[in-house]
């Protein structure tokens, strides 16, 4: 079943001719990728779908703006000044769960997260990775039918990320959330993905979708020749578009 | 991750240090000019001629103290209520900030030698034209901290808690307002330290008591050393409400004293 889709999205910001044309969709349980370079209109398509930005042309479907989507912004977005507790549960107060309700709520998945001990203490006090884990947890809470992910581990550094990778993998193939990814990185693509749409340079148009057929788990271990392939095959795709291989 | 208090503590008092010496040394030097030059107490009185004015005249002195604390804590609550209504109001009517805005601009740029005067005038000598006065000049520090405050908003932490369905009043309660109190605290510290002065003034230009009137009686009977008297208890108000801001900020913004120790 379709969760959501996009026809024929296009869009212009000021004299910006961002996106072209963008036809994509993510089924039910599904976990898809936006493969793309950097400033191609990645984080726009997600704007579009949270209602940050009104949509100009083209049809999205299958879900309903804002209550079918959780969103984690590009980076992390903790409030300085609330507590990882209230981070956390800030979505759900925004709905209108009274504050015990929506602990309450949270409380079971702290420890899964590796929260458990942190609750009381204030963002700034956190490493990067807890600090991506409260941003994750905080989405994830909100019981959104949709995960919209914008590079949720682009701000770590190599080792943390493949430890926050490997350790979102497990976490996904438990729960099977129906999830976007935005990502840069063609190896988290490969690692995450059921599918893949590579974007082009801006204006941004879908220039290939590409199915992962690669057995899960796929992190944790050496990466198999398959995943090998699909890897180079991508890259070769993004270098040649952006141009930089003569 | 977090320092020890005691250090702390500590090295806030190391750090004070400097300037009580720099203070005691500047009051020395005074009264040493003094004793050495032979000037007479009705040009400059000593400091230990002030001290003990203040010791032999405390009645008098805290009489008049009360009248120009109520009222720069009712000039001061007023001014507080005013500007946090205001920027609320401002910041869900982005017209009416443009509007309004160069009125709050003109208000400070009026003397208050020539306003003061006129405010007695109108509303006599009771405690209404202090009030008044020690409102205007307050407010506008406290309402500029709040409106750039509000505007200062991480503008991902707005579109995230607007992805989760949030209204402008649940966006401003949870994101805009929190993240205006390290300005408005700015801007309070400023205000605070208008605060007691404003009110020494309105009262010099007309009231029935006050330390306004205190100083202005000692300056008609030539008493320099009462005068001086009550601007040390003038000063010492000012102190007093500058670090009970100074404790409420930390209390408040507890979060930014950790964010500093990482
Ligand atoms: N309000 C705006 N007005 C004009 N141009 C804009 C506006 N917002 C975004 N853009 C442009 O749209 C382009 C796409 O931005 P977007 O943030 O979607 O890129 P991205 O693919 O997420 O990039 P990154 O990987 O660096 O996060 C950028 O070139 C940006 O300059
Ligand atoms: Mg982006």
């Amino acid at each position: 079943m379709t969760a959501l889709s996009l026809k024929d999205v296009s869009i212009t910001l000021g004299d910006t001719h961002v996106l072209d044309r963008i036809s994509m969709h993510v089924d039910q349980g599904e976990f898809v990728s936006i493969l793309g370079p950097s400033g191609a209109g990645k984080s726009t398509i997600f704007r579009l779908l949270t209602g940050a930005s009104p949509l100009q042309t083209g049809k999205i479907t299958g879900a309903t703006h804002q209550n079918s989507f959780a969103f984690m912004p590009q980076r992390d977005a903790l409030m300085p000044w609330r507590r990882i507790l209230d981070n956390l549960t800030l979505g759900l107060e925004v709905q209108g769960i009274p504050r015990k309700d929506a602990r309450a709520q949270v409380a079971p998945l702290l420890a899964d997260f590796g929260l458990a001990d942190f609750t009381t203490h204030y963002p700034a006090q956190l490493s990067g990775g807890m600090r991506q884990r409260a941003a994750l947890l905080r989405t994830i809470v909100q019981g959104r039918s949709i995960q919209l992910l914008d590079e949720p581990f682009g701000a770590l550094d190599a080792l943390t990320r493949t430890h926050m990778q490997t350790w979102f993998e497990d976490r996904w193939r438990t729960a099977r959330w129906t999830t976007l990814l935005v990502t840069h990185d063609v190896r988290e693509a490969v690692a995450l993905s059921d599918r893949i749409y590579v974007l082009s340079r801006r204006p941004a148009r879908v220039i290939a979708e590409i199915t992962v057929p690669i057995p899960r788990p796929r992190l944790g271990r050496p990466p198999s020749a398959a995943a090998h392939d699909i890897e180079a095959h991508l890259l070769e795709t993004l270098l040649h578009q952006t141009g930089e291989n003569p | 991750m977090q320092h020890p208090v005691p250090r702390q503590t500590g090295r806030g008092l190391a750090r004070g240090i400097p300037a009580v010496l720099s203070v005691v040394s500047a009051f020395a030097i005074w009264e040493i000019y003094v004793r050495l030059s032979g000037i007479s107490p009705l040009m400059l009185p000593a400091p230990s001629r002030v001290l003990d004015q203040i010791v032999q005249n405390r009645a008098l002195l805290w009489n008049n103290t009360v009248p120009t604390l109520k009222a720069t804590f009712a000039g001061f609550a007023l001014s507080l209520t005013v500007a946090f209504g205001l920027s609320i109001v401002l910041d869900f009517m982005p017209r009416v900030r443009r509007a309004l805005f160069p009125i709050f601009v003109v208000s400070q740029t009026l003397p208050l030698v020539a306003i003061a005067p006129l405010v007695v005038l109108w509303f006599g000598f009771d405690l209404t034209p202090k009030v008044l006065l020690v409102a205007l000049v307050t407010f506008f520090p406290m309402l500029v901290a709040l409106v750039d405050g509000y505007a200062s908003t991480d503008p991902e932490i707005e579109d995230l808690i607007r992805s989760m369905g949030a209204t402008r009043v649940q966006i401003f309660r949870a994101a805009r307002f929190p993240s205006a109190m390290p300005y408005f605290f700015a801007g309070l510290r400023i205000s605070i330290t208008y605060a007691v002065v404003a009110a020494i003034f309105a009262e010099y230009v007309g009231a029935r008591a006050g330390l306004g009137i205190v100083i202005l009686n000692a300056k008609n009977s030539f008493r320099p050393d009462i005068v001086l008297a009550a601007v040390v208890i003038s000063s010492l108000l000012t102190l007093i409400l500058f670090a009970a801001t100074a404790l409420l900020q930390r209390i408040v913004l507890r979060w930014r004293d950790v964010e500093g120790h990482r």
